[in-house]
């Protein structure tokens, strides 16, 4: 058996898919590290010059008004008064210009840019944090949105200013119990106009009469879901439009000296009303700032900037209101708001522009700093030059400040082009799609899902090729990823790694489909003929749902539905083709059993998936969704008497978990030898699930209820978890060492013939009848090697004089048995990660597994018996199909959905109470929990190509080629009869799992790169695409496993053959 | 044989291709109110009240039944007796089917049930009429060489397209779209009470009700 080729291709399919990904989400998913500190009044920034930094003088304004208008973009605060055919969005605001005209030295219109991600919450996170936020800010508070980073609101709520807020209920998940009063409306409707806003409205106006807010925020709605529903030029939206301006005409009425109105849109919209994406129409939003005193020291002059990107706002309000600059804003303060030096007059108590920049200068350099010490991603060589910079700068500035001179407007610019040049940096690390590397990531991904297909269509080819040639294609490879590598290295000055991987991987597949293609001209035409058929048409439905929203968010009814669909189509082909109820009365008679196994077996598989839907959880967006009851730990319940019941069921199914698959190891007599995975199986699975058990009671125990052992409780939930962990690796580590679970009886023929009809002691252990031990256990191969034990020479292994007959139980399932183990331990391991609840549900996941596994071998055992089989051992791919999409139904069937909010934390603490230290176990244990379907799965897929050998019915088979059925190999042994087919099998079998994987992986990419405009891509599609892949890399990493198990298994049987037949060791 | 065979297949058809026309349009005249839309239901019971009359007269009147072989009344009548038990037994069936397709069991029961007796209406009643209450028969007419007539043929094609339409009338339910027809999708739960799917599945299974 060609184990190495088979293992190395896998992996080789496997990295090429890895790349992929690997590229498209480095350049779709922003990744940028969270800095966790705050800025304080008192804070001194570097280099010191005594007093504080940041609250030292007297804010300019006591209060402030934030209104925010979702989607205001530049154009509707625009007034025109040439144009007489107004758009339904052009000049419908006129007050601003009104204010602009007549009151310049209180107003000012500019353009707010946004960076991308344009999105609300992001946006929101950005001019509060005065930070650029990306998809993934990597901080703690993965399980919450809350925003932990510093930002303006906890300024205010630190220095005692009482926010009031009022609007899209977003801010109040992003800034949980911050306000001092807060009126949340809910915003999911994207239909709905009018409730957020018209909430807002009755409040608004008596708050700002109020004394009891130093800051109020409004946040509309009514322009944004305009604009999502009809699009800007639509009448709905000049009716809202002019509703905004009464609104802002309203507000100016109200405003008092000492007040300032912040008026600004979060992002823009394009022409079809969406936003998300870095276009100028979604970027450029409106800024208007009003106070009713007179706030800019000159009228608008030709100098002034008229673009702000939103970064700015942070360092502006909070240098205006006397509170410190959050601690990672890198924005610029709006000098126009700052008098000039030296001529304070009528600004009261304001910082000067010079003042201003400088503590600003000094707080961006602190947080580069920080931000430069934790994460790597910024230009080193940029970094020190902005290093340099600064201290240039701040000597000049302390030389200034120590002569009282009159400073430069020379100092002024640097320090803006200081502040500018930062902040240029940090935009192209973060705020960036990369679109080169988000298409070569497709085409990559694209091409490896062909190579898939290719390859599991080929494998016989591949295998039969006699040239291994494995090596060529990884030193083109190697050499390719070299050149790229150099070539960076002397255009660009640096090597980027995700280019050097992607020519790497471009030019090894490049030569692999030279070869084939060289090697069959027949694929060509097969391959759309073949995946046109049905059970391939399902994977495409469900890669289509991908692409849309709804079915993302309904994935877990919709892959229920197409599972089922498939898996009723599996009898119904059979009966299409005449199998499943043969017309004539079959000799063997196995038919219409077959057939019956075949029905009952559906109807558990389709129960089983019935019932897996009630342990769904629920997305945010499914209003009406009630979690399952299932999905909280026992030990939240409060009913003792439903948390017995819950406990009792969840115990009551993981003893059927064991007990169902010791039955069968015992079934197929693979328990009779005293290696170490029958010790396993003997002893480590009860041992692990009693350990669970215990687990699971203690975690319940209230806390309260024995106070006297509350020390030994906390000892068990420490250890108990940790010994089922030790049992597991322990029994893992068993089976993959000596995997043969084979029982040889070598029996006197001659001297102890009268003690043979004797029932063998292991008889009773096993508990099954002479009859079927008969059909199962004693493979008639055992008559061949029994012959060539007698005839071959007999060294001194056994004694001439006691001359065996050998008997070998479980040899025909000598493959599948420890499979089976293996997977049997690790899903009682994995359920240890879960909630008790979801027992059950492990315990549907087995049954349907079992279910399927009995389909499929039925119908091949059917379809063999009227010899439609192909040959070989081919899996056909309606059960790989169903294989593969199950994994994912049973991801929803435990529980889980694609969101982060949705992980299961509680998972990181098992057996650690206490909490971790580092990252990685935590990280384990989370992803463990989260993709366990995966895993089972993927482990488990062997088993489809050995079951139906395991269930094969005798003399259906290979009977016709060989006229001695004695001389027959049985069940698993044909396995070793046929070493390539054997191998090509496992390669198409793995390949077909994997391609339809690397396709649901394809498709996600697809829709987070065709959608990153959509209004939910940072909601649904890229949290789907990190969950899609990430299963994806669990799979495939544990599909390897599962290969090099059955690889492993393989090569024992090798050797016991060797070493009990020394010289026809096949 | 085989010309005189396929005309009599294509009128039937016709004839209850019109008699589904006249099940939309009648009511429409005598009942108040009445719409595909707005009262999906009344016009479910028409549409398969009707069609069930019609092919029981129809198949009746043209003898397609096979024949039996005694003709004696208890005969006939235990006949009847067990088309009418195979009828409500596929009810049931069709209900369990589409509950395990993610219907919900008891809520919207009402619809469910008068999807199942459409959908019997339109294949088992087919089958009823034309292969008598002989499930084995059924089972062997399903084949890629089952068929022994146009009948047989024109009975896989109808009833393999009218499950098909109804599979693929699932499909828009999940979506977001607040369609009135949508009933279901503010709950975002797919249950299968849609007019449109019976616009699918009939716009499919009279799609192939021509001759072959
Ligand atoms: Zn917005
Ligand atoms: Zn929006």
């Amino acid at each position: 058996m060609k184990g190495t080729r088979v293992l190395s291709l896998l992996l080789w399919l496997c990295l090429m898919y890895f790349v992929g990904i690997y590229l498209f989400v480095g350049g779709f998913l922003l990744v940028r590290m969270e800095v966790n500190r705050t800025s304080t009044c008192g804070d001194i920034l570097e280099p010191g010059d005594g007093s504080g930094d940041f609250c030292g003088s007297q804010p300019r304004f006591r209060r402030a008004v934030l209104i925010i208008i979702d989607a205001l973009k530049i154009d509707f605060a625009r007034f025109d008064p040439s144009n007489t055919a107004p758009r339904p969005y052009e000049n419908k605001i006129p007050v601003l210009e009104e204010t602009l005209s007549s009151r310049p030295l209180q107003s000012r219109l500019y353009t707010f840019r946004a960076d991308p991600p344009t999105t609300t919450m992001q946006r929101i996170k950005g001019f509060t944090t005065g930070s650029l936020p990306t998809f993934v800010d990597v901080g703690n508070n993965f399980a919450s949105s809350a925003i932990l980073e510093d930002n303006l609101i906890q300024q205010f709520g630190k220095t005692g200013k009482r926010v009031v807020f009022m609007g899209d209920d977003t801010w109040e998940s992003l800034f949980p119990k911050k306000f001092h009063r807060s009126l949340p409306f809910p915003s999911f409707n994207v239909k709905d106009l009018h409730t957020v806003d018209n909430g807002i409205l009755q409040h608004l106006y008596t708050t700002m009469m109020g004394d009891d807010w130093d800051v109020l925020v409004a946040h509309f709605l009514g322009v944004d879901h305009c604009g999502h529903r009809f699009g800007p030029d639509h009448p709905a939206m000049a009716d809202k439009l002019t509703q905004m301006d009464s609104v802002i005409r309203s507000v100016i009425d109200r405003l008092q000296n000492d007040t300032l109105l912040v008026l600004m849109g979060d992002h823009g919209m394009t022409d079809t009303g969406d936003h998300g994406g870095e276009s100028q129409k979604e970027t450029d939003a409106t800024l208007f700032l009003y106070s009713p005193s007179p706030i800019f020291p000159a009228p608008l002059s030709q100098t002034e900037p008229d673009v702000v990107p939103q970064t700015d706002l942070v360092p502006t309000l909070a240098l205006l209101l006397g509170v410190p600059i959050p601690y990672s804003s890198v924005g610029q303060v709006l000098l126009p708001l700052f008098s000039p030096h030296g001529q304070t007059g009528s600004a009261v108590g304001g910082l000067s522009q010079l003042e201003a920049l400088w503590i600003n200068a000094k707080q961006v350099n602190r947080f580069l700093e920080t931000y430069s010490s934790m994460a790597k991603d910024i230009p080193p060589e940029s970094l020190s030059q902005l290093q340099q910079e600064f201290s240039r700068l701040s000597s000049e500035y302390l030389l200034t400040a120590r002569e009282s001179r009159l400073p430069s407007s020379h100092l002024v610019s640097a320090l803006q082009a200081y502040l500018t040049s930062v902040r240029d940096i940090c935009r192209a690390t973060w705020a960036r799609f990369n679109p080169v590397k988000m298409a070569a990531g497709l085409v990559l991904l694209a091409s490896v899902c062909l190579v898939c297909f290719l390859m599991s269509e080929l494998s016989p080819a591949l295998m039969r090729e006699k040239t291994a040639g494995l090596l060529a294609p990884l030193v083109v490879a190697l050499a390719v990823g070299a050149c790229a590598a150099a070539a960076q290295l002397l255009t660009r000055g640096y090597v980027e790694t995700a280019w050097c991987l992607a020519a790497g991987a471009f030019s090894s597949e490049i030569l692999f489909f030279w070869r084939v293609s060289k090697a069959s001209k027949l694929s060509r035409w097969l391959v759309l003929r073949r995946l046109l058929t049905p059970p391939l048409m399902v994977p495409l439905l469900r890669c289509a749902s991908l692409l849309s929203d709804s079915y993302v968010i309904a994935e877990g009814r919709v892959i229920t539905f197409l599972v089922l669909s498939l898996v009723i189509y599996i009898p119904i082909h059979l009966n299409w083709n005449g199998l499943l109820l043969p017309p004539s009365p079959d000799p063997l008679k196995s038919a219409g059993k077959e057939s019956g196994i075949l029905l009952a077996c559906l109807g558990v598989l389709i129960g089983s998936m019935y019932l897996s839907l009630s342990f769904h959880g629920c997305r945010e967006e499914q209003g009406f969704c009630q979690p399952s009851p299932f999905l909280s730990p026992l030990s939240r319940l409060q009913d003792s008497q439903l948390k017995n019941l819950y406990y009792i069921l969840s115990v009551i199914s993981l003893g059927v978990f064991a007990y169902l698959l010791r039955h069968c190891l015992c079934h197929y007599g693979n328990l009779n030898s005293s290696g170490g995975a029958v010790f396993t199986a003997r002893w480590i699975l009860p041992l692990l699930s009693v350990c669970l058990a215990l687990h699971w009671a203690v975690s319940a125990t209230p806390e309260d209820s024995f106070r006297k052992l509350s020390e030994l409780i906390r000892l068990a939930q420490l250890a108990l978890p940790r010994a089922a962990f030790c049992l597991l690796g322990l029994g893992l580590c068993l089976i993959w060492l000596d995997p043969l679970t084979v029982f040889v009886k070598a029996r006197a023929t001659s001297s102890s013939r009268s003690s043979a009809p004797a029932l063998p002691r292991y008889r009773a252990s096993t508990g099954i009848s002479p009859q079927a031990e008969l059909r199962h256990l004693i493979p008639q191969i055992y008559h061949r090697m029994r012959r060539s034990l007698e005839d071959g020479e007999l060294s001194g292994g056994i004694e001439a004089d006691n001359r065996p007959t050998v008997e070998a139980y479980g040899l025909g399932t000598v493959y599948s048995a420890p499979v089976l183990l293996f997977w049997g331990m690790l899903g009682v391991g994995l359920l240890l990660l879960h909630p008790e609840g979801m027992a059950l549900s492990f315990l549907l996941l087995l049954l349907e597994m079992g279910a399927l596994l009995h389909i499929h071998a039925s119908s091949v055992n059917l379809s063999g018996a009227h010899g439609a089989s192909t040959g070989g051992f081919t899996v056909p791919w309606a059960p790989i199909v169903v294989w593969s999409l199950a994994a994912t139904q049973f991801f929803h069937a435990t529980g889980h959905l694609p969101t982060f909010p949705s992980i299961q934390w509680g998972a990181a603490f098992v057996g650690f109470p206490d909490g971790h230290t580092g990252t990685f176990l935590p990280a384990l244990l989370v992803s463990l929990n989260t993709f366990a379907s995966h895993i089972l799965f993927a482990v488990g897929c062997p088993l489809l190509l050995l079951w139906p050998l395991v269930r094969e019915v005798r003399g259906s088979r290979g009977g016709r080629a060989c006229g001695e059925e004695g001389e027959d190999a049985v069940m698993e042994m044909r396995l070793r009869e046929n070493p390539e087919q054997f191998s090509s099998a496992l390669l198409q079998l793995s390949a077909r799992y994997l391609f339809i994987h690397g396709v649901q992986v394809f498709s996600s990419v697809c829709a987070a790169a065709i959608l990153r405009r959509h209004l939910m891509v940072w909601k649904v599609f890229a949290p789907k695409l990190m969950f899609e892949a990430l299963g994806f890399l669990v799979s495939s990493t544990v599909l390897l496993i599962g290969v090099t198990l059955v690889l492993r298994v393989d090569m024992a049987v090798s050797r016991w053959f060797k070493r009990l037949i020394p010289d026809a060791a096949r | 044989m085989w010309d005189h065979e396929i005309k009599a297949m294509a009128s039937t058809h016709a004839i209850i291709t019109a008699s589904v026309f006249m099940a939309t349009v009648i009511p429409a005249v005598f009942v108040p109110g009445f719409s595909v839309y707005g009262t999906h239901l009344l016009w479910v019971y028409a549409v398969s009240g009707t069609v069930t009359c019609v092919s029981v007269a129809i198949f009746w009147l043209l003898g397609i039944s096979p024949p039996t072989k005694k003709h004696t009344l208890g005969y006939k009548l235990s006949r009847l007796s067990r088309s009418c038990l195979y009828f409500f037994l596929s009810c049931l069936f069709f209900y369990t089917v589409v509950v395990l397709y993610g219907a919900p069991l008891i809520e919207s029961a009402l619809e469910t049930f008068s999807l199942s007796v459409l959908l019997t209406s339109l294949t088992t009643l087919r089958c009823l009429c034309v292969l008598g209450p002989n499930v084995q028969t059924w089972i062997r007419v399903f084949s890629r060489h089952g068929a022994m007539s146009v009948w047989d043929t024109c009975l896989q094609i109808t009833v393999a397209c009218t499950l098909i339409g109804a599979w693929v009338g699932a499909f828009p339910i999940p979506l977001d779209w607040d369609r009135p027809w949508q009933v279901s999708s503010s709950h975002r739960k797919p249950t299968y009470s849609d007019w449109n799917q019976w616009t699918f599945e009939l716009l499919f299974s009279f799609h192939h009700l021509q001759p072959v």
